[in-house]
């Protein structure tokens, strides 16, 4: 039997490139929301399998390149 | 025990002594024959010995987090690259003198551990960044001198860092060396496996590294023969505020802070409370400080640590509220202004403060900036932001009676002198 873990995936934010344009939060609501001035909110960076390809999109979709998954 | 004063040094600075670092001679060690009289040559070592005196003496780092020396000697090690040592003496704490100190009146210890370190991870590059308060012209010539005398096997530039509390920040300063503004970078990878210009660089607090040198030749044994068999050896301590002889102090770890107190001629003033590892330190009451002994275990129940060893005695009939509020604005201007949640939060966050030390209010204004307090925490490019709130959430909680009053439209403060020092922009 496998007892291998499937490796966990968390969403990072650069926050030195961030600036709160947001189209993290409307590519991931699932994971994503914004905090009073834009910036994203993750209160839970790990990405479940289910929202991988979503959570992908959206860091490509980044116009600051500010986002991305980290396997630790 | 010993107590000696030293009284050549700027006047802000006194001396007691009894530890390794300050020794008998507090004034002597500044020139180089002086240093070679007491301390001999740096001993002829391998790389490999230098990094097994680092483990067996269990020597961790005196820059706040505490990181163990070896550790980050494995990892420059292990990474790819020629390797930089860096000696960091940028102390962008405003209560902290201890680094200025060793460098004015250690410098040969500290620069002995530089090279130290570069010889333990085969170091081609090596440098000294400072502040502006330490005598750059003077450490230039020391090490000419050194040059001369065929101590270092690796030159050492000396950088000076612009004078703000985030400069000697790891990536800070790793950004600052490589050419770029001495601003904190977003970290990934580790600075030891990709630093100064993408080498492998080892960052090492100035106090780290003259107890190195000592290490070197005193041995591992006689560095665990201090402090305590978790924390070995001594640290240096910042002491200022209400005590009768404000200066630098050197005690071993698990030292009883009582005795602290005692060894800076004790309380000046009757305390309130006392700051422990400075701006993004923690506020604790007169009562927990004394009861409290200086170590990692024993103070982390009351959500504090030794940090970088500063300590801040705080007087009855000074107001907590107001000290607080010029430190919490102070750091929102140090905001480096990179990320968002620090940039717009801290100085929201800060105007909050002033509102309640200066008008009072309804409790709406401490829900408001303890609110604004999650959104800033752990959304940055470093611990800024965090070490903020904690400095401010132990104040509220330490000064709780004195928020009461404020609230009431009252303040407990007899007299006007201000106590945490604040720099003046240059």
């Amino acid at each position: 039997m496998r007892t291998t873990a499937p490796t966990a995936t968390r969403i990072v934010v650069d926050w030195t490139a961030c600036d709160g344009r947001g189209l993290c939060a409307e590519l991931l609501p699932e994971l994503v929301s914004r905090d009073e001035w834009g910036f994203p909110l993750i209160p839970d960076p790990n990405v479940p399998a289910s929202l991988r390809d979503h959570a992908t999109r959206a860091i490509a979709a980044c116009p600051r390149l500010a986002l991305r998954l980290s396997s630790t | 025990m010993t107590i000696l004063f030293d009284r050549d040094v700027q006047a802000d600075i006194e001396v007691a002594t009894r530890g390794a670092l300050l020794g008998p001679t507090p004034a002597a060690q500044r020139e180089l024959r002086a240093h070679l009289a007491a301390h001999g040559r740096i001993p002829a070592m391998d790389a490999r010995t230098v990094l097994q005196l680092a483990t067996d003496s269990g020597l961790t780092g005196h820059g706040g987090a505490g990181f163990p020396l070896y550790r980050k000697l494995e990892a420059v090690l292990a990474a790819r690259g020629r390797a930089i040592v860096v000696a960091n003496g940028a102390e962008g704490e405003p209560a902290s003198t201890k680094d200025r100190w060793l460098l004015t009146r250690r410098p040969h210890l500290v620069l002995d551990g530089l090279q130290l370190v570069a010889r333990a991870t085969k170091a081609t590059e090596a440098y000294l960044y400072v502040n502006d308060r330490v005598p750059v012209a003077a450490l230039t010539a020391e090490l000419a001198e050194r040059q001369r005398a065929g101590l270092d096997a690796v030159s050492v530039t000396v950088v000076a860092a612009p004078e703000a509390f985030i400069s000697g920040e790891e990536s800070a300063l790793v950004s600052h060396l490589s050419g770029g503004s001495a601003l904190p970078r977003f970290k990934s990878p580790r600075v030891t496996e990709r630093g100064v210009r993408g080498r492998p660089t080892l960052v090492s607090n100035v106090e780290t590294l003259a107890l190195l040198a000592l290490i070197a030749r005193r041995g591992a044994a006689w560095f665990r023969a201090m402090g305590t068999a978790d924390a070995p050896g001594t640290m240096l301590l910042s002491v200022s505020g209400a005590v009768r002889r404000p200066g630098i102090i050197e005690v071993g770890h698990g030292t009883p802070l009582a005795d602290v107190l005692d060894i800076a001629g004790g309380p000046s003033a009757p305390l309130q409370a006392v700051l422990l590892g400075g701006y993004h330190g923690t506020w604790l009451t007169a009562g927990e400080f004394a009861n409290a002994k200086l170590s990692r275990s024993d103070l982390s129940p009351l959500g504090a640590s030794p940090g970088a060893g500063v300590v801040v005695a705080l007087a009855e009939g000074a107001c907590g509220l107001a000290e607080i509020s010029r430190v919490i604005s102070y750091l929102a201007q140090q905001s480096a202004g990179q990320c968002g949640p620090c940039l717009n939060g801290l100085p929201r966050i800060a105007q909050q403060v002033r509102s309640l030390a200066l008008k009072g209010g309804d409790r709406r204004v401490v829900n408001e900036m303890l609110r604004l307090g999650t959104i800033v925490v752990g959304r940055g490019a470093c611990h800024h932001p965090d070490g903020s709130m904690r400095f401010l959430r132990s104040g509220l909680r330490v000064f709780e009676a004195e928020v009461e009053l404020h609230l009431a439209g009252r303040c407990s403060r007899t007299f006007n002198d201000v106590v945490l020092p604040i720099p003046v922009a240059r």
